[in-house]
């Protein structure tokens, strides 16, 4: 099948790439851009894994078409933070050890940050059921709710 | 010192920037071809016509492999050479790989899978116990029984009989990060292979056999894993092999992973198991006697089956100490995926038929749960807790379990007081009964479950371990063993091993891949074993290295050997105080060797498998949950509310990571026994093979309260830093969430619910209409 030619922005970046149509996001962003920190867990959306922002709404990226990232700001976990500016959710889960094999740790960060992005102060329950669909078979999940919980009061500016 | 200290995952920083590669984001060369397989749709028969032709000519297809294709060795299986890679003329399961296609791109590959035209002779398939029994279709001739006294007698004179059979269903790994393997050919037909597996020897072996190489011709590496608990100790062979015989093939590196679907479809999963009981207790509450059988469906070949089963019988006295026992273990050989190992591996099983017992038993007698359970446990170990009753401290020692092994570590009297303790037990039983008399359709109830879970490969041979050390001239170390990493935070632990071992800190520490070209003949990193045995081998290689180095600066110092120390970073003797990149240097000048191997293999093992006796294990690992559920009645529906856990991890070598471990152990335990369920049709197909279908816990499933500590132990077996391994004991304290479902429902009628497991909201509502109609 004929590649489309796909015009996007991630992580601020203008960025190019050929695209099958029938071709994932997660796959363009893993295969044509070789960002790779975005995970396929099952690639039907029950996961979490791929999550993204795409003109802000938090998506599964292995539901979206590479080519409906035309035009669009896309956000990945490449572009939270680098080795010296971690984002606060970042290092709260180093912190907290919210983390074992990490495959599922960038979907779960790009999920938070949006949850503190839409509600800076969210209750225990909000975010466990706002993280409900980023899957983690390792960690039993209480770690990673109490590093949501603190580097969202560190956000704030509260001492946790 | 390093060890004890709650340090970060090794790789934590590049987890969560999303740079850790696993090995679908290794960067792969121009060229790279891609493999999937073409799979059966029938649970068993014959193919009588094999039709590739639009397979082959499929988009970007590049070739289409059978049987018929492969220049060696048809098979992966770790045991007994029974599991072609790719279908001989028969097949066993739906999902059996058939046929693999070699393609330029994933996508390219599974599309030419699904085009084949495969005609069958099909037969009935074997799918269930009863069909199995029928068929005698078994492996081994016959049923291994391990047997201690003469339980029927017992029973029989018992003043309380109770009887009673149950299911226990499997389990899906679910492991993150779905099986990957990528093969790079190199020079003279030697074979690189990246794969995504816990036994990288294993891959190695199977992949020479399939190159018709020796082994040296195959390196094997390993950097991490996105979650194996299992599943990656030998389903990775079979991507590993076809990538490896493409390359051979084709010239060009291949690479191939499963897709959620096929993962879940082709791979193994936890065994499923049907569990007859009956047991004789005395009016205190005492067991007298107990008979088991087990019926395991271990599916079409038999892979891990047989270690698994026997560690199943092991766990069946779990902490009681049983005066007269038969175990009697059919391993049944069914047409579905080939059950494999699965955190616990058998254990969880053998475990929960015991447990069953017990809350039967505190049913029948009208016994708290709690109690019943005390007054049969093991007696304390020498200099531990005290509050055991007279009679069992009056015991004759030393106390041996069903298979003649005398338990001499036990110390969940201590664990169990500390717990009811902190959990507010007493106060919380009254609360839950109040509740339950004032409230008609939620109904409350709390679980209680010990865990002594043995350690050690109970395949004697595979407890040994090697690690290769180097130390460079600016006093930098490189680590390397034969452990993998897949979450668990081993390498962490191993490297703060070394650093603790030099005196210094972790940072100067370089944790690498597992290489079978560093270290040879590695056993996987399985039955918990990882720390246990790598971390001494690592510190058997570190000690050469520094007793070379000690004796270098003695030399200088003019000081005996054994009055060097190594601590803070520096290295000290006499009036001499140097870095220890000052002694590295020092020593390399010196023309000192500063690279060492490290060997270690776990003593006191003695175990004869079939006769049922010895001692397997080198110690035990003990653990202790108390867990809190409400139950709508109408609907079955459940929930956890509250969770407190006690964990034996000895002397932690690690505490961040090892409450991690019993955390997400738990979890894992409790998905296993309540959302988990695995269908299967009437044809043989697995039905729930994504996670749209197949419920794994959730964040939003996570305990309202969740409580979890570390006993404040050591081992007093002497193992590395006199800590205890941690990965797999912690999942049987999920048992305690199944035994709160059935407390909850012990008010819906006078019988006892019979619950099987998984308890899915409608297995408990199945078991609420039972008891309700007085069934
Ligand atoms: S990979 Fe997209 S949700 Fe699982
Ligand atoms: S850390 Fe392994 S899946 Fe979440």
């Amino acid at each position: 099948m004929t590649k489309v030619h796909v015009t996007t922005t991630v992580n601020g970046d203008p960025v190019e790439f050929l695209a099958d149509p029938r071709e994932t996001l997660l796959d363009s962003l893993r295969n044509s851009l070789g960002l790779t920190g975005s995970k396929e867990g099952c690639g039907t959306g029950d996961c979490g894994a791929c999550s993204v922002t795409m003109n802000g709404t938090l998506v599964c990226s292995c539901l979206v078409l590479g080519v409906e990232a035309e035009g669009a700001q896309i956000e990945t976990i490449e572009g939270m933070g680098g080795d010296t500016q971690l984002h606060p959710l970042q290092r709260k889960f180093v912190e907290h050890a919210a983390l074992q094999c990490g495959f599922c740790t960038p979907g779960i960060l790009v999920a938070a940050k949006k949850l503190l992005e839409e509600n800076a102060n969210p209750t225990e329950t909000e975010i466990r059921y706002w993280l409900a669909g980023n899957l983690c078979r390792c960690t039993g999940y209480d770690k990673i709710i109490r590093a949501v919980q603190d580097a969202a009061a560190e956000m704030r500016g509260e001492a946790a | 010192m390093s060890v004890s200290k709650p340090l970060p995952h090794d790789a934590a920083a590049l987890h969560v920037t999303g740079r850790a590669r696993y090995v679908d984001d290794i960067p792969t060369p121009r060229g790279t071809l891609h493999l999937a397989f073409g799979q059966s749709t029938v649970a068993r028969g014959k193919i009588t016509e094999l039709n590739l032709s639009e397979v082959r000519a499929s988009n970007d297809v590049v070739a289409v492999l059978t049987a018929d294709d492969l220049p060696f060795d048809n098979d992966v299986s770790p045991s007994i050479h029974d599991e072609p890679l790719l279908s001989d003329g028969t097949v066993h399961y739906v999902g059996q790989p058939v046929f693999a296609v070699i393609a330029r791109s994933h996508r390219a590959a599974r599309v030419a899978a699904r085009k084949a035209k495969i005609a069958y002779e099909e037969e009935i398939p074997i799918l269930t116990i009863e069909a199995a029994l029928q068929a005698n279709s078994r492996f081994e001739d016959g049923p291994r029984i391990y047997e201690k006294g003469d339980a029927a007698a017992a029973i029989a004179a018992a003043a309380h009989r109770i009887e009673g059979e149950f299911e226990i269903g499997g389990q899906e790994h679910f492991y993150l990060e779905g099986q990957a393997a990528l093969a790079l050919p190199q020079d003279n037909g030697d074979m690189v292979v990246h794969a995504s597996t816990q036994h990288p020897t294993e891959i190695q072996h199977k992949v020479a056999e399939a190159l018709g190489v020796p082994m040296h011709a195959v390196r094997v590496e390993t950097r991490r894993m996105g979650g194996g608990f299992g599943g990656k100790e030998s389903q990775g062979n079979a991507l590993a092999v076809a990538c490896a015989v493409a390359a051979r093939l084709t010239g060009q590196p291949c690479k191939m992973r499963y897709d959620r679907d096929d993962d879940m479809v082709i791979t193994g999963k936890r065994h499923d198991f049907k569990i007859l009981y009956e047991a004789g207790f005395d009016t205190e509450g005492r067991i007298l006697g107990v008979n088991f059988v087990h019926y395991v469906r271990c599916g079409w070949a038999q892979d891990l089956s047989l270690p698994v089963a026997d560690r199943a019988m092991l766990h069946a006295d779990n902490a009681y100490l049983l005066p007269a026992a038969r175990i009697e273990s059919h391993r049944l050989r069914t047409n579905m995926q080939s059950a494999t190992a699965f955190r616990g591996f058998g254990g969880p099983q053998g475990m929960i038929g015991i447990e069953r017992v017990m809350d039967h038993a505190s049913h029948v007698l009208g016994l708290d749960p709690v109690t019943i359970r005390q007054r049969n446990y093991y007696s304390e170990m020498a200099g531990g807790d005290t509050s055991a009753p007279a009679y069992i401290r009056d015991r004759e020692k030393p106390e041996t379990t069903p298979y003649g092994m005398a338990v001499t570590d036990f110390e969940l009297h201590g664990i169990t007081r500390a717990l009811v303790d902190s959990s507010d037990y007493a106060a919380r039983r009254a609360a839950v009964a109040d509740w339950n008399a004032r409230n008609e359709t939620i109904k409350r109830g709390i679980g209680f479950s010990p865990v002594k879970f043995g350690i050690s490969f109970t395949l004697t041979h595979l407890n040994q371990a090697g690690a290769l050390v180097h130390v460079y001239q600016d006093g930098s170390i490189h680590l390397n063993h034969g452990g993998t990493e897949m979450g668990q935070g081993l390498f962490q632990k191993v490297a703060q091993v070394a650093a603790a071992r030099f005196g210094v800190e972790t940072e100067r520490v370089k944790i690498t891949a597992t290489d079978t070209g560093k270290v040879p003949n590695t056993s996987a990193t399985a039955a918990s074993s990882g720390s246990d045995l790598n971390g001494m081998a690592v510190r058997a290689a570190c000690d050469t290295i520094r007793a070379r180095i000690a004796d270098v600066v003695a030399q200088n110092a003019g000081v005996a050997a054994q009055n060097v120390t190594f601590a803070d970073g520096r290295v000290r003797a006499g009036d001499v105080d140097i870095g220890f990149e000052d002694a590295a240097a020092m020593a390399y000048l010196a023309r000192v060797s500063l690279s060492a191997t490290g060997f270690y293999k776990t003593p006191k093992l003695d175990w004869d498998r079939i006769a049922g006796q010895g001692r397997p294990f080198f110690y035990f690992a003990y653990g202790a949950a108390l867990t809190e559920v409400a139950v709508d009645l109408r609907t079955g529906e459940n929930r956890i509310l509250r969770v407190d856990a006690l964990h034996d991890a000895g002397a932690s070598l690690n505490p961040a990571l090892d409450i991690g471990q019993v955390e997400g152990g738990y979890v894992q335990g409790a998905g296993w026994l309540t959302t988990e369920e695995l269908v299967w049709d009437d044809q043989g197909k697995l039905r729930t093979h994504a996670p749209s279908t197949y419920k794994i816990p959730a964040c939003s499933d996570r305990p309202d309260i969740f409580n979890v500590t570390l006993w404040d132990g050591k081992n007093p077996e002497k193992t590395i830093y006199r800590s205890k391994a941690v990965g797999e004991p912690p999942f049987m304290l999920g048992i305690s969430a199944f035994l709160a479902l059935g407390d909850a429902l012990s008010s819906c009628g006078a019988g006892y619910h019979g619950l099987n497991a998984p308890a899915t909201a409608e297995e408990v509502w199945h078991a609420v209409q039972r008891m309700s109609h007085g069934a």
